[in-house]
């Protein structure tokens, strides 16, 4: 019998590695899912309202607490934290929130764990599309920060090597983040994600995003030094704000150099600790039979 | 290993150990396989037969590195399950029965187009198999349908060309009619037997609790039970096994306190076993020969139970699998959930 061509073999194309076949689908797929979900203009309103509700929050809440001092120089140092903040949320939980969506919501994991793929590359790449609509956010609040808070900002000003150097290295490091989450993942049930918003809510506290590090208890400090997000929101803010950011005592002694020093140093040990987590929580989720688990509800 | 053995188990078995969750001290261990010796030939349709929770799944995750097992070793393709998962992933795809996997969002073609990529189809090839499997399975019609927009049957025909989309040297089906309808099954069955047909190279293992499509479609079966592998043979050679019995399907009136074990203590007679009917009961029998037939009845007639109906038939695999079971397969069902 003459074997049909639907069933011929297809040599895999040697050149195409299996990584980056893993993030450029996982990419396509978590754009879908993140902007398939609703009609496109619907998706354009929620995704400018989402971050300005956010915003007029914080800032309302400041208002009220400083009587309105705006031209006070915390008040830009708060409010670019908060908005650069968004990338955290956006890029860490988008990566590790992967693994819960497949497994739990789509039933998918299985069948993407079993496929010829790299699944660190996968969850990167399904993180993608939330940094887009992140990025989106963090553009809008910032727009609305300059145009009608009187954040100080003039382009001319702006040291953009470092503010895009700064930008890809913290978004490198926070996808690391993601990885060791989704790691642990593979490991735990349907309500982590409840421990991954109160993973990013400890964060928000001790990396200086909203207030300066010296704020926290003495023994507390040395977590938030250990976070390499306070030395990229430092690096953010310095890149936008110039003088104004160093006027803050936390890093004051440090230059840009030193701090993207320790910035990368950071990142390399996250990585390190991204790819150690990743070989032992999958080694124990195929001990203990969790990767197709779920809780059913 | 011979390189013409698909898959490869040796002594392989597995313990899940549950935790209870108010007291993480106290532990109990559920046995899902224990020593389970396989050797299957390329090209083969292997069967695994059994109820729920007899450990076919776990087998089939073993097999394609989802889980590791607790003892023994397993090879798929020439390749360890555990050092080597890498290089057996290229080689294999599943399907899993009676779920509703997938994502909703995509339609059809792109749930399916998504996969093909996943094991670096190029893309115009992936387009052309999507479309001639569909129309093989039946699906033609719903490409571009949202898979959220699909019958659970649909969705399930979908996984299925899914699983062969990749042209898997090994697939592992895992109770792929589970929940279909009758045609729906038979289109599937039909489908895994042309597929085959057309491709005599490739392997198939399928666990299925049916027996009629374990004895339709298998080279060889596996009859499973609690973690064990009771017998392996072609449908036919373990049908023989029962040949030289005589069976016997009796439907009789009220037992009147009468069970199997009376039965069974009559000379003659190998297995029985009653089974409550619509008024009255049913009656399987396997005797070692037809004159043990008289000494059955004779018990019925003390009983006052009398006979309504009696055929003598030629063994199916259900009696393969009472005679080493002990139940019939209904009866097994949910009786050892793991």
């Amino acid at each position: 019998m003459s074997t049909p061509p639907i069933y011929q073999s297809t040599n895999l194309p040697k050149t195409l590695s299996a990584a980056w076949r893993s993030f450029r689908i996982a990419t396509w797929l978590g754009w879908q899912i993140e902007s398939n979900w609703t009609d496109p203009i619907l998706f354009a309103i929620y995704s400018m309202l989402k971050p300005l509700a956010s915003a007029a929050i914080l800032v309302v809440m400041y208002g009220v607490i400083t009587n309105g001092q705006f031209e006070n120089p915390i008040f830009p140092y708060i409010y670019l934290g908060n908005a650069f903040y968004i990338y955290v949320g956006a890029v860490m939980t988008g990566v590790s929130w992967a693994v819960i969506d497949d497994r739990e919501h789509y039933r998918t994991l299985k069948y993407i764990y079993v496929a010829p793929i790299r699944l660190p590359a996968y969850w990167l790449g399904r993180g993608v599309a939330r940094f887009l609509t992140g990025s989106f956010a963090v553009l809008i609040t910032l727009a609305a920060g300059v145009l009608f808070l009187h954040v100080p900002f003039h382009p001319a000003r702006v040291d953009w090597p470092l503010f895009l150097l700064s930008l890809m290295l913290g978004v490198v490091m926070l996808a690391l983040m993601g990885l060791v989450l989704a790691s642990i993942s593979l490991m735990i049930a349907h309500h982590f994600f409840l421990i991954g918003e109160a993973v990013a809510g400890a964060l928000y506290l001790l990396s200086g995003a909203i207030f300066p590090l010296e704020v926290l208890p003495p023994w507390l400090r040395p977590l938030g030094f250990a976070m390499p997000i306070t030395y990229w929101l430092e690096l953010l803010r310095r890149s936008l704000l110039g003088d104004l950011a160093r006027g803050f005592p936390t890093l004051s002694g440090f230059s840009n150099g030193q701090l993207l020093g320790i910035l990368a140093g950071l990142s390399v040990l996250f990585g390190l600790l991204a790819a150690v987590t990743y070989r032992l929580c999958d080694h124990q989720a195929r001990e203990k039979g969790l990767i197709d688990q779920t809780t059913n509800y | 290993m011979s390189a013409d053995l698909a898959i490869e188990t040796h002594n392989l078995g597995r313990i899940y150990t549950i935790r209870n969750r108010r007291e993480r001290r106290i532990r109990k261990e559920v046995v899902a396989l224990r020593d389970v010796n396989l050797q299957i030939p390329r090209g083969e349709l292997f069967g695994l037969l059994g109820p729920n929770g007899a450990g076919k799944t776990t087998l089939i995750k073993i097999l394609t590195t989802l889980l590791a097992p607790t003892t023994g070793w397993a090879r798929v393709a020439g390749f360890d399950v555990v050092r080597e998962p890498q290089k057996i992933r290229p080689r294999i795809n599943m399907v899993s029965g009676g779920e509703a996997s997938g994502y909703g969002l995509l339609t059809v073609r792109e749930n399916l187009w998504m996969f093909a990529q996943f094991y670096g189809l190029p893309s115009r090839e992936a387009n052309r198999r999507i479309e001639e499997l569909l129309r093989r399975i039946g699906l033609a019609d719903r490409i571009h349908t949202k898979s959220s927009d699909l019958s659970t049957g649909l969705r399930q025909k979908m996984n299925i060309v899914r699983g062969f989309l990749t042209d898997p040297e090994i697939l592992f089906l895992d109770e792929p009619t589970l929940g279909l309808d009758v045609n729906a099954a038979r289109d599937v069955r039909r489908f895994i037997r042309e597929w085959l047909d057309a491709h005599p190279d490739r392997t198939v293992l399928l666990t299925t609790h049916y027996m009629v499509e374990a004895d339709e479609l298998c080279d060889r079966v596996a009859i499973i039970s609690q973690g064990r592998v009771l017998a392996c043979d072609s449908p036919e050679a373990l049908k023989r096994r029962l040949q030289r019995d005589a069976l016997f399907d009796i439907e009789i009136t009220a037992p009147n306190g009468l069970t199997s074990a009376m039965l069974e203590a009559l000379p003659g007679v190998r297995k029985a076993v009653l089974t409550d009917d619509d008024g009255g009961a049913r009656l399987n029998l396997i005797l070692a020969a037809d004159s043990a037939l008289p000494g059955v009845i004779h018990v019925l007639t003390e009983r006052a139970v009398q006979v309504r109906h009696l055929t003598k038939r030629e063994p199916t695999l259900e009696d393969v699998f009472v005679e080493l079971v002990g139940r019939p397969l209904a009866e097994e069902e949910g009786s050892d959930e793991q």
